[in-house]
């Protein structure tokens, strides 16, 4: 029997595991992807002690961390259900199953799907939601970016220097990424920023051609070869039944937490980017991990007669 | 068993599908298609996919991290 079990190897939950096993606490930590979207990011400048670091060498630093500790790690394992019983967690992985008294739930975000005709068709033949791993199979052609947040931005700038043009296409008219990447953009000769623009179709016949797009009032298409798009994440759940009761979730389907990091069910925290804590930053993600962890630690040493 | 992998460096599923075939004690043979775009260019008309990582198992290509698929044909190599 686990103390607790961490679903989730990103920021919060490498976080909590750290803590836990600091408490001397029996943990275990399923892990799809170390590092989580961190891993994804290509220039973290805002967590603090580190002025610039890239994210995959901050999920790396996080690896060794938690590492350095004897927290018992089930590497590419998902977590399908987690069922509450007579005070005890079962958790379920493809083959095995877990107990433990508590659960924290890390799960992150994945990313979201634009839901326009071609985007299904087209994914790994020019459509991507990665710029960082797939960028570079793009070297001199002209390719859209499609978004208006961080990852966005970051992309485009990632994708100024590997394609011959980059089109920055924002369905709204503001851009809610960083004054600072926006600047940088604004001042590449080879980036258009198309803003008020939906796209509405990818069209291409074995790999992507173009796209077409409805911009200052009439149809347009773009010869694009490539389309990333970075239009923002939706939460990873994991399935939880206990009773009659269900994980409360809020509209956006962010798990609802209080301060604590504790959801509505006892012996159940959650923490980072799948709940509905305001800010998703890795620095935030990785303080919720500390806050679940000790608040596990407490719902447990309660338990104890 | 001829094995190779495409990647890019920053790709974190490249990096652990390559950690996992380490773990294996699995050889293979690691392409950087950022580097080579005669090497991309074939994996892109092998598999028709722009997406990495892919691996290569004796001809046969498997696109993204697909454990169990490349846990079956390993066995089957």
């Amino acid at each position: 029997m686990h103390d607790v079990a961490i679903i989730g190897a990103g920021p919060a939950g490498i976080t909590a595991a750290v803590y836990a096993a600091r408490k001397k606490l029996r943990c275990v930590v399923f892990a799809k992807m170390i590092g989580g979207q961190a891993a994804w990011s290509g220039e973290v400048g805002n967590y603090t002690g580190y002025q610039y670091i890239s994210g995959q060498d901050l999920a790396k630093k996080f690896e060794e961390h938690m590492k350095s500790f004897e927290v018992e790690l089930e590497d590419n394992a998902e977590v399908s259900a987690v069922q509450k019983k007579e005070g005890i967690f079962v958790l379920k992985t493809g083959k095995d199953e877990f107990q433990a008294k508590s659960v924290i739930i890390a799960t992150g975000r994945k990313p979201k799907l634009l839901k326009i005709p071609g985007e299904k068709e087209f994914r790994n033949r020019g459509v991507t939601y990665c710029a960082t791993c797939d960028g570079p199979l793009f070297s001199g052609r002209d390719v859209a970016v499609i978004g208006a947040g961080n990852s966005a931005l970051d992309s485009a700038i990632q994708m100024s220097s590997i394609a011959s043009k980059v089109y920055l296409i924002n369905r709204s008219g503001l851009f809610i990424g960083e004054g600072i990447r926006l600047e940088k953009l604004k001042a590449m000769k080879n980036v258009e920023i198309l803003l008020n623009a939906k796209t509405e179709e990818i069209i291409g016949s074995k790999f992507v051609e173009s796209i077409r797009l409805f911009y200052e009032g009439e149809e347009k298409v773009i010869a694009v070869g490539g389309v990333f798009i970075e239009i923002g994440s939706t939460p990873n759940l994991v399935l939880v039944k206990y009773d009659k009761d269900q994980l409360e979730v809020n509209e956006h389907n962010e798990i609802v937490v209080d301060s604590y990091c504790r959801t509505n069910i006892p012996g159940l925290f959650a923490a980072g980017d799948v709940t509905d804590v305001p800010y998703k930053q890795i620095v935030v993600a990785a303080g919720q991990g500390a806050i679940a962890s000790l608040s596990a630690f407490d719902y447990i040493t309660k338990l104890r007669p | 068993m001829k094995i190779k992998v495409y990647s890019t460096p920053a790709c974190p599923w490249c990096g652990v599908l390559k950690d996992f075939l380490k773990e294996k004690k699995v050889d293979f043979e690691e392409i950087d298609v950022s580097k080579d775009q005669e090497k991309a260019k074939e994996m892109v008309e092998k598999s028709g996919q722009m997406g990495v990582p892919q691996i290569e198992i004796n001809g046969k290509i498997i696109v993204g991290f697909d454990k169990e698929g490349i846990e079956k044909e390993l066995e089957n190599a």
